[in-house]
């Protein structure tokens, strides 16, 4: 198969590698919210005990 | 007090560099190929990015020797870790796979291509672990199996990898080898340093997921400490009804008294 015009390969390349950055941008984005997740939690279980602390 | 995420923000910044000069290299530096034309540029991506998900997958099955032999948790945790970005790094291998089929052979997926179906095996394979993993509910049980199966995967990939080069009449053309193939020295160079950016990029998500994962592990603990100090007051924590959260919640009212 002969090689696509610029334009048309063009399209295929950026659908490529944006749909690698929109995988790793993904992929940390859950993580990011796992993350804030466990510190709201993590203030759950902070405030009750210097609570009990004093 | 030790410190999951030690490093991380130096890796993060060497990766994101790393990433920013391969993608440089790419679109300033390397030359169009005269036979595929502006759509080999998918190369630098896809072909890295394959080769990292199954050296993780290989490094999985290390780490899972390692849990085995010394029964550490941390070493299986690891294994765990790297196999699930593998996986997620196979996604990315799949689909940039199939924009390059699609750009260079008109299809979007050639089942006549061994290189393609090889991978989605390996894939295949591997995404079995998690649903494995976490239908076995003893802990201990469960990364025994898990490394067992790590170990068993991981002595495939090679395996297979070994099938696909022998079968190499019936494949493409290569233009990656031990010595560097047919590519001239500015495609090499780019290719290189977009393995490099690929495999920091994976070591930094890999030490991000490590640090979440010990940090949820710790919580957890905390959580269990805290029910059980609950157990033994009667009275629940005046500060847990003003803060209506998750944590708070379970702290206070999960655990039933044990009188202990």
């Amino acid at each position: 198969m002969s090689a696509l015009p610029l334009e048309e390969a063009g399209r295929y390349v950026a659908a490529a590698y944006v749909a690698f950055m929109v995988l790793v941008v993904l992929y940390v984005v859950i993580i990011a919210a796992k993350v804030s997740r466990m510190e709201r939690e993590l203030d759950g279980l902070e405030k009750p005990a210097e609570e009990s602390r004093r | 007090m030790v410190v999951y995420g030690k490093g991380l923000r130096a890796l993060a910044a060497a990766s994101t560099g790393a990433v920013a000069i391969a993608l440089w290299l790419v679109f300033f530096y390397a030359p169009i190929d005269t036979d595929q034309g502006f759509v080999q540029k998918i190369f630098y991506l896809h072909v890295p990015m394959a080769i990292v998900a199954l050296c993780g997958f290989i490094a999985a099955s290390v780490m899972a020797i390692g849990h085995l032999r010394s029964r550490d948790p941390a070493w299986d945790v690891r294994a765990y870790v790297a196999i699930h970005l593998s996986i997620i790094f196979g996604v990315g291998v799949l689909v940039t796979g199939s924009i390059w089929a699609r750009a260079s052979w008109g299809h979007w997926w050639v089942w006549e291509e061994p290189t393609l179906v090889s991978f989605l095996i390996v894939f295949l394979l591997y995404c079995t672990y998690p649903p494995l993993r976490f239908s076995i509910e003893d802990t201990e049980r469960q990364a025994r199996y898990a490394s067992v199966f790590a170990i068993a995967a991981g002595a495939f990939v090679p395996l297979n990898f070994l099938a696909v080069r022998l079968a190499e009449a019936y494949t493409h053309p290569r233009v990656l080898s031990a010595t560097g193939g047919q590519m001239p020295g500015s495609m090499r160079l780019t290719f290189l340093v977009s393995l490099l950016a690929m495999a920091l990029l994976f070591a930094t998500l890999f030490k991000l997921e490590l640090a979440a994962k010990n940090v949820a592990r710790q919580l957890r603990r905390l959580r269990r400490s805290a029910e059980r100090a609950a157990g033994r007051e009667p009275a629940p924590a005046p500060a847990a009804r003003d803060t209506p959260t998750r944590g708070a919640a379970v702290a206070t009212t999960a655990a039933p008294p044990r009188g202990r």
